[in-house]
């Protein structure tokens, strides 16, 4: 070797490998990329035929809606957020957690998150879909949903900007934007490393338009991990104002359970909860049925299943205080929103559902012969993403008793609330089947990174270092 | 007769490692050459440098794309809402004033227009950062000359390529061809305009 001093490193010392040993360039991109070029299996076929059904519910679903009218959902006066602002908050969160993946654990320098930032971004982008459509379909009159957007008109109307769910509008729809574009510069050097594997013209006409001609130089590459590098620096913001303008839905009004500053971070924390969820939910498969556990490996649920614990201690806390500072406030009102309404109310079963799924169930995961059984953690987070739900239906039914009780009402889904909800699943499952089937569902060349041979031994003067001893970069 | 020589646009070699196409590159731009580039299948640490690149001005860019959506969101609500000062009144349009009493809140609630102003700052940056990139790297080019080397697509799998482009002052054929074996490349070709 070089008598040259080793850098100190920035990172810590080398972690568990992220990567099977026996990986070189080749096999990581052979793997991922004959995903796609091999023949669609069966079981591809059954669960998108399943999912593609699902979703035809949806489309029934949103199609009586939109000829009858939104009094086919059980939404009415006093309680005019149902089901559909329940799904909405709950589907924006889970997509948080893909955000959470491709932006935070990459500025932290977490290289696990490698294996899993793709479909777990596929994931948001899929979930927010889902989540925009209830917003849309709550207008009653969905075909003006243009009228939420600034534009100059005949009418000489403009939004009305102190309005939270004119801040939703906002927010939702940058989001959107920037997650897709977050993703789509992600896949551009693999649509290359696609284009460059096609046997056939056509595939290698359609992934070389993906790929807009990329080819992978040194100015190129540094101009992209920069841009790649400030997306991420522009998501992390981002991602927590998202949560927190749609906790600002309910946290701006002054109804009991409410109106309460824990509200932002608690939703926040919530949301990354139900999205690593539903990452592990998502991981479990496709590591079982696309042969992946050689990229995501148990290191990764390991990972996972801790900030899931993380985060789910932070939401406990978050009921723990909102039913302390319902106490504390000495309003009556607010105590007996706590007491008479949530805990002991109508729908106190759901609450103590919800304490079950969400205070109790997560402590399981203090276990690491829990964490690392893949069955189990399956379920947990099933139970998790259940609790999760029933947090923001808990929530929604302040609306059933304000101040006073003559205006008190219960609310009641109907079949169309149920089967819209349902339907969604439809959506999600379908849009991710043709995801993993037509795009590479792990980044190709971040993988190649984890690769110890990726790794230049630097200005050796001396004899090379030899590829893989890799003790510093 | 001879067929006419066609055009070339470069010279390039194709290396196994990292390492030997940092390496690679360094000896070319310590020999002189300027216009050339390295390929890889993923970004490699410093090569940018050793062919000679200092650094994007992307993020600077970036920074005036935020500040565009922050000014347009800025202007958007305080105008429309009626929140401006009253010597601007003359330079904006009526179709451009819509003043609402929402709770008795001031025309000016600089305070509940921030998210959207936070949104559009993000959503501007972002749409700088990738679109500034693709452009600033020319991209979309869905044909360049080295996709015509067999082995190039290999760039985007598992091989390293320096190019040396015939435009560069020092290119000559043959001194550059020498100068590329030197180097020991797996593989060396012409590159056909």
């Amino acid at each position: 070797m070089s008598s040259q001093l080793t850098q100190p490193s920035l990172r810590p010392d080398p972690q568990p490998p992220m990567v099977a040993p026996g990986h070189s360039f080749e096999s990581v991109t052979k793997k991922i990329v004959d995903v796609i070029y091999s023949a669609t299996p069966k079981g591809w076929v059954i669960g998108f035929a399943i999912s593609f059904m699902i979703l035809q519910i949806l489309a029934v679903s949103v199609s009586w809606l939109l000829y009858e009218g939104i009094g086919v959902w059980g939404v009415n006066i006093p309680v005019g957020w149902g089901f559909d602002i329940v799904n909405f908050v709950w589907w924006i969160g889970i997509g948080h957690a893909g955000t959470l993946i491709s932006a935070i654990l990459l500025l932290f320098h977490q290289t696990w998150r490698t294996s899993i930032n793709r479909f777990a971004e596929a994931m948001t982008l899929f979930a927010v879909a889902c989540a925009g459509l209830y917003p849309l379909a709550h207008m009653g009159r969905p075909w003006f949903a243009y009228w939420l957007l600034p534009y100059p008109n005949t009418m000489q109307l403009w939004p009305q900007f102190r309005s939270p769910l004119e801040w939703d509008v906002f927010a939702v729809s940058t989001y959107f934007t920037v997650s897709l574009l977050f993703w789509l510069v992600g896949l551009v050097p693999d649509f290359a490393a696609m284009r460059d594997r096609a046997t056939h013209a056509i595939p290698r006409f359609i992934y070389g338009v993906l790929s807009i001609g990329w080819r992978g130089g040194s100015m190129h590459w540094h101009r992209y991990e920069t841009a790649y590098l400030m997306l991420a620096g522009l998501s992390t913001p981002l991602v927590l104002s998202v949560h927190t303008i749609v906790s600002f839905d309910f946290a701006v009004g002054n109804l009991p359970g409410w109106h309460a500053t824990i509200f932002p971070p608690y939703f926040v924390a919530g949301a990354i909860y139900s999205g690593f969820a539903m990452v592990i939910n998502l991981a479990t498969p496709i590591r079982h049925f696309y042969g992946m556990k050689d990229f995501i490996t148990d290191k990764h649920m390991d990972n996972m299943a801790k900030i899931m614990l993380a985060t789910g201690l932070m939401v406990f806390y978050g009921y723990g205080v909102e039913a302390f500072m319902a106490y504390y406030s000495a309003n009556e009102y607010e105590r007996d929103l706590m007491m008479k309404n949530r805990i002991f109310g109508p729908y106190g079963n759901f609450y103590w559902a919800l304490i079950f799924c969400n205070g109790f169930i997560p402590q399981l995961l203090w276990f690491k012969s829990i964490r690392s059984n893949e069955a189990l953690l399956f379920i947990i987070s099933i139970i998790v993403n259940i609790g999760m739900w029933l947090e923001r239906f808990v929530i929604l039914m302040s609306l059933q008793r304000d101040f006073m009780p003559s205006s008190w009402g219960q609310y009641c889904p109907t079949f169309w609330d149920i089967s819209t909800y349902v339907g969604t699943f439809g959506l999600f499952l379908s849009l991710l089947f043709l995801f993993c089937r037509v795009l590479p569902m792990i980044s190709i060349f971040e993988m190649k990174h984890l690769l110890p041979e990726s790794h230049v031994h630097h200005h050796g003067h001396g004899e090379h270092a030899h590829a893989g001893q890799g003790g510093h970069h | 007769m001879e067929a006419p020589k066609p055009k070339l646009y470069g010279l390039v070699a194709q290396f196994n490692t990292p390492t030997e196409i940092v390496e690679a590159a360094q000896k070319a731009r310590d020999a002189g050459y300027k216009k050339m580039e390295a390929y890889s299948p993923f970004p490699v640490e410093d090569l940018h440098e050793a062919v000679g690149f200092k650094r994007t001005k992307l993020p600077i860019l970036v920074f005036f794309g935020g500040m565009v959506g922050f000014l347009t969101a800025f202007s958007l609500e305080t105008f429309t809402s009626g929140g401006a000062p009253s010597f601007m009144d003359p330079f904006i349009p009526d179709w451009f004033k819509y003043p609402m009493n929402i709770g008795g809140r001031p025309l000016n609630s600089w305070i509940a227009f921030i998210p959207p102003e936070f949104e559009l700052t993000v959503l501007f940056s972002a749409f700088t950062t990738v679109f500034g990139m693709l452009l600033l790297n020319g991209y979309p080019r869905l044909y360049h000359p080295l996709f015509n080397v067999p082995g190039f697509s290999r760039a985007s799998t598992d091989k390293f390529f320096l190019c040396i482009e015939s435009t560069d002052d020092k290119f000559d054929l043959q001194g550059t061809k020498q100068f590329l074996e030197g180097l020991n490349p797996e593989e060396l070709s012409e590159v056909p305009a």
